[in-house]
């Protein structure tokens, strides 16, 4: 996917200004939150539960190319190939590899981030191949000339049903739809011949199961279904870091899963796929291909960041942003959004291609306490802003403001007394109203807000004065 | 019981006021009050911004100012919240700091917390006629379990009467340098939570931070609204925000 992560602020400008926009991430963010917090209450422990979820991915990370080695094994076992793909544009060369093999001219797809990646849709495409989009959201991207997801469970969840009723009027050619059934039949309607003639399907991955070499997949559409079971090659793509070692494990995942995502004790389908056809079986693809993804995630494994690596993609840390909620997820610049996809976007794409995004937070910490797999988002996000300063990749003048603070705040004499001209200049500038309207070299903060003035003298002087008066008496 | 008061650097600067206010709660609650008088600034600003040798610095000589102390209180969740759950990650490759850091860590109390379960202050000194809501800020709530403190105290203000804003749990936008550095997401955080304060029609808009207090307060003004004050749990309670 085209990298427009550098354009942060301009995006998330034009996107506090876009009107439909606003009403649409406003009509989203409560739904979310809310739904979420109902459905948890069905566990009996929900704080329980999320730990034992965090053991079971922080587990598979510990000895990762253990369970990678242990999957290859028991899916190869099973008919099915494995393939490695160190690069995005490994994925992409697999894919087309895969289909030229088996003299395929149609790919259906279901959901995929990690293809997003890779932008593998194009790739397909300038191969002479066609594919289409099966899930409702990515189906609505494709034929609005791909335009980017902006959610990871709802890739077109910034769009209203206006917009998609007159999107769907125009692609299609057919009689504008207003109510959100008739809009999904049509696309049932549309996609139906495509899934009959397509020789082939994607996939992603919601996690990968070592013991039985298995993919799982969690949809509500029942697309991911007919995507890997009608056409007779399927090809499932996720990264390395979705496997878990035991059916048991995903027993446990999916308790907290959908429940983090949507709010659903469980989503309407969840595809639990190993193996090729088998003799006698009726159901299936009879080639089953895997590519399991690095594209960088090694790399965060073994960094300061690696407890992202947990993240099964939920959501929760981006419904949950305040941040997110008001600038939406195309503001982010790649594939994924929100607390999550300021660490992993810098961490796939380069740190300095993505400046502001471990910036961009206020470490309120909401996307902590939510996340199901308990990774510390504001922690991680600290991190790379660590590894910003050290490599001087933050502006001189950031730089050297922090360090002048840190200079005179060791210096108590000094501190106090700069401090106080600092705070009497303040005080004047605040006038007899005492607010600042605008601040020299403030503009960050007097555009949109007043600065309370400060009262003029700093509480070390004062209470020296109130000690020393005390002293006199 | 010796307490050190840790004044943070935004009330010295900002907001002396709160600071007396909170050293009066504290001698009402009988406490003996200590105010080391070389201490700056907890390292926060440069912790969250990436110069962790400077956060390191600053952490070490605050250790060292306060370790003395049979508690370390502030008025403020963000600055306990920074001793009590971010100094061992500074310290982690230091050991013996570590320990110490982790000793003053387990005394460090957020000032409404400390007033309710070490103190455990029955008659508050202040006087406040109105109806109030509460902002929870998020290095309080979150870091601290600052929660139904405040709320119990405001509950010992007969005049007080509190009526909860929609999403108090949410950020105000603040966020340090953040609130500079992209002051335009910023500005719509706070304008968000200033519409929930005006809905909630209170008088008063009382919290536990500075950074929050600075953000909604000078939002609200920017909005023209000039009636809700914005007051520190502190400044009410010992009744110094007439």
């Amino acid at each position: 996917m085209q990298i427009a992560s550098m354009h942060f602020k301009e995006r998330a400008h034009d996107n506090m200004g876009n009107a439909q926009l606003q009403a649409n991430l406003q009509k989203i963010k409560g739904k979310f939150v809310a739904k979420r917090r109902e459905s948890l209450v069905e566990l009996d422990d929900f704080e329980a539960t999320r730990e034992a979820a965090r053991a079971i991915r922080q587990r598979a990370l510990d000895n990762l190319d253990v369970w990678l080695t242990m999957f290859e094994r028991n899916a190869v076992a099973r008919g099915a190939t494995v393939l490695w793909a160190e690069t995005p544009a490994d994925v992409n060369r697999h894919v087309l590899d895969i289909a030229r093999r088996h003299g395929v001219g149609k790919i259906i797809k279901s959901k995929s981030m990690v293809s997003e990646e890779s932008a593998l849709d194009r790739a397909i495409e300038a191969a002479g191949v066609e594919v289409v989009e099966t899930d409702l959201g990515e189906y609505i991207l494709q034929i609005n000339d791909y335009e980017p997801p902006s959610h990871i469970i709802g890739p077109a969840l910034h769009k209203s049903k206006e917009e998609v009723s007159e999107l769907f009027a125009r692609v299609h050619g057919t009689a504008k739809k207003m109510e959100i059934n008739e809009l999904c039949l049509e696309a049932r309607q549309m996609l139906r011949k495509h899934y009959l003639a397509a020789e082939m399907g994607i996939s992603g991955g919601n996690f990968f199961v070592a013991e039985t070499g298995s993919v799982v997949l969690v949809t509500n559409e029942g697309n991911a279904t007919l995507t890997t079971t009608l056409p007779d090659v399927h090809v499932a793509i996720s990264g390395i870091e979705k496997i878990v070692p035991t059916l048991e494990d995903i027993a446990t995942l999916m308790r907290v899963l959908p429940r983090s995502a949507t709010g659903q004790s469980i989503s309407n389908y969840v595809d639990l796929l190993t193996g090729v056809r088998g003799e006698g079986e009726f159901h299936g693809a009879r080639h089953m291909y895997f590519i399991l993804v690095d594209a960088g995630r090694s790399a965060v494994l073994g960094s300061e960041v690696s407890e992202a690596l947990r993240c099964i993609r939920c959501g929760a840390c981006m419904n949950h942003c305040p941040v997110y909620q008001n600038i939406g997820g195309h503001s982010y610049g790649w594939v994924y959004p929100g607390p999550i996809g300021s660490i992993l976007t810098p961490s796939y794409i380069g740190l300095e291609k993505a400046l502001d995004l471990p910036q961009a937070s206020t470490l309120c910490n909401q996307c902590g306490v939510v996340c199901p797999v308990k990774i510390p988002l504001p922690d991680l996000l600290r991190k790379l802003r660590e590894q910003q300063f050290a490599r001087r990749l933050r502006p001189w003048s950031e730089r050297a403001g922090l360090h002048l603070w840190a200079w005179l705040a060791l210096r108590p004499r000094l501190f106090g007394a700069s401090t106080r001209i600092g705070v009497r200049m303040l005080g004047w500038l605040g006038g007899r109203d005492r607010i600042i309207h605008r601040l020299p070299l403030g503009g960050g903060w007097t555009d949109g807000r007043d600065m309370p003035a400060p009262a003029g003298r700093t509480f070390r002087d004062l209470y020296a004065a109130r000690r020393a008066g005390g002293a006199k008496r | 019981m010796r307490v050190g008061f840790f004044v943070t650097c935004l009330v010295d600067l900002m907001r002396p006021a709160i600071g007396f206010a909170a050293i009066k709660l504290l001698e009402a609650g009988g406490a003996e009050v200590f105010v080391p008088p070389t201490q700056t600034c907890c390292g926060q600003p440069g912790y969250n911004a990436g110069d962790r040798d400077g956060a390191i610095a600053l952490a070490r000589k605050l250790v060292g100012e306060f370790e003395s102390c049979d508690y370390l209180v502030a008025p403020s969740g963000s600055c306990t919240g920074m001793i009590k759950t971010h100094y061992a990650d500074l310290f982690r490759d230091d050991p013996p700091l570590l320990g110490r850091a982790e000793a003053l860590a387990g005394r460090t109390w957020e000032i409404a917390d400390f007033l309710v379960n070490v103190l455990r202050l029955k008659v508050v000194p202040g006087t406040f006629a109105g109806t109030v809501t509460y902002h929870d800020s998020c290095a309080g709530l979150r870091e601290m379990g600052v929660k139904e403190q405040p709320r119990a105290l405001l509950a010992r203000m007969p005049g007080v009467r509190l009526t909860e804003m929609a999403e108090c749990e949410t950020c105000c936008g603040f966020g340090g340098t953040f609130s500079i550095k992209y002051g335009e997401i910023s500005t719509r955080l706070a304008d968000n939570k200033c519409e929930h304060i005006a809905a909630s029609g209170a008088d008063a808009v009382v919290l536990g931070d500075l950074g929050c207090m600075l953000n909604i307060e000078g939002r609200l003004r920017r909005r023209g609204d000039r009636r809700t004050r914005v007051l520190h749990i502190a400044e009410l309670l010992a009744g110094d925000s007439a």
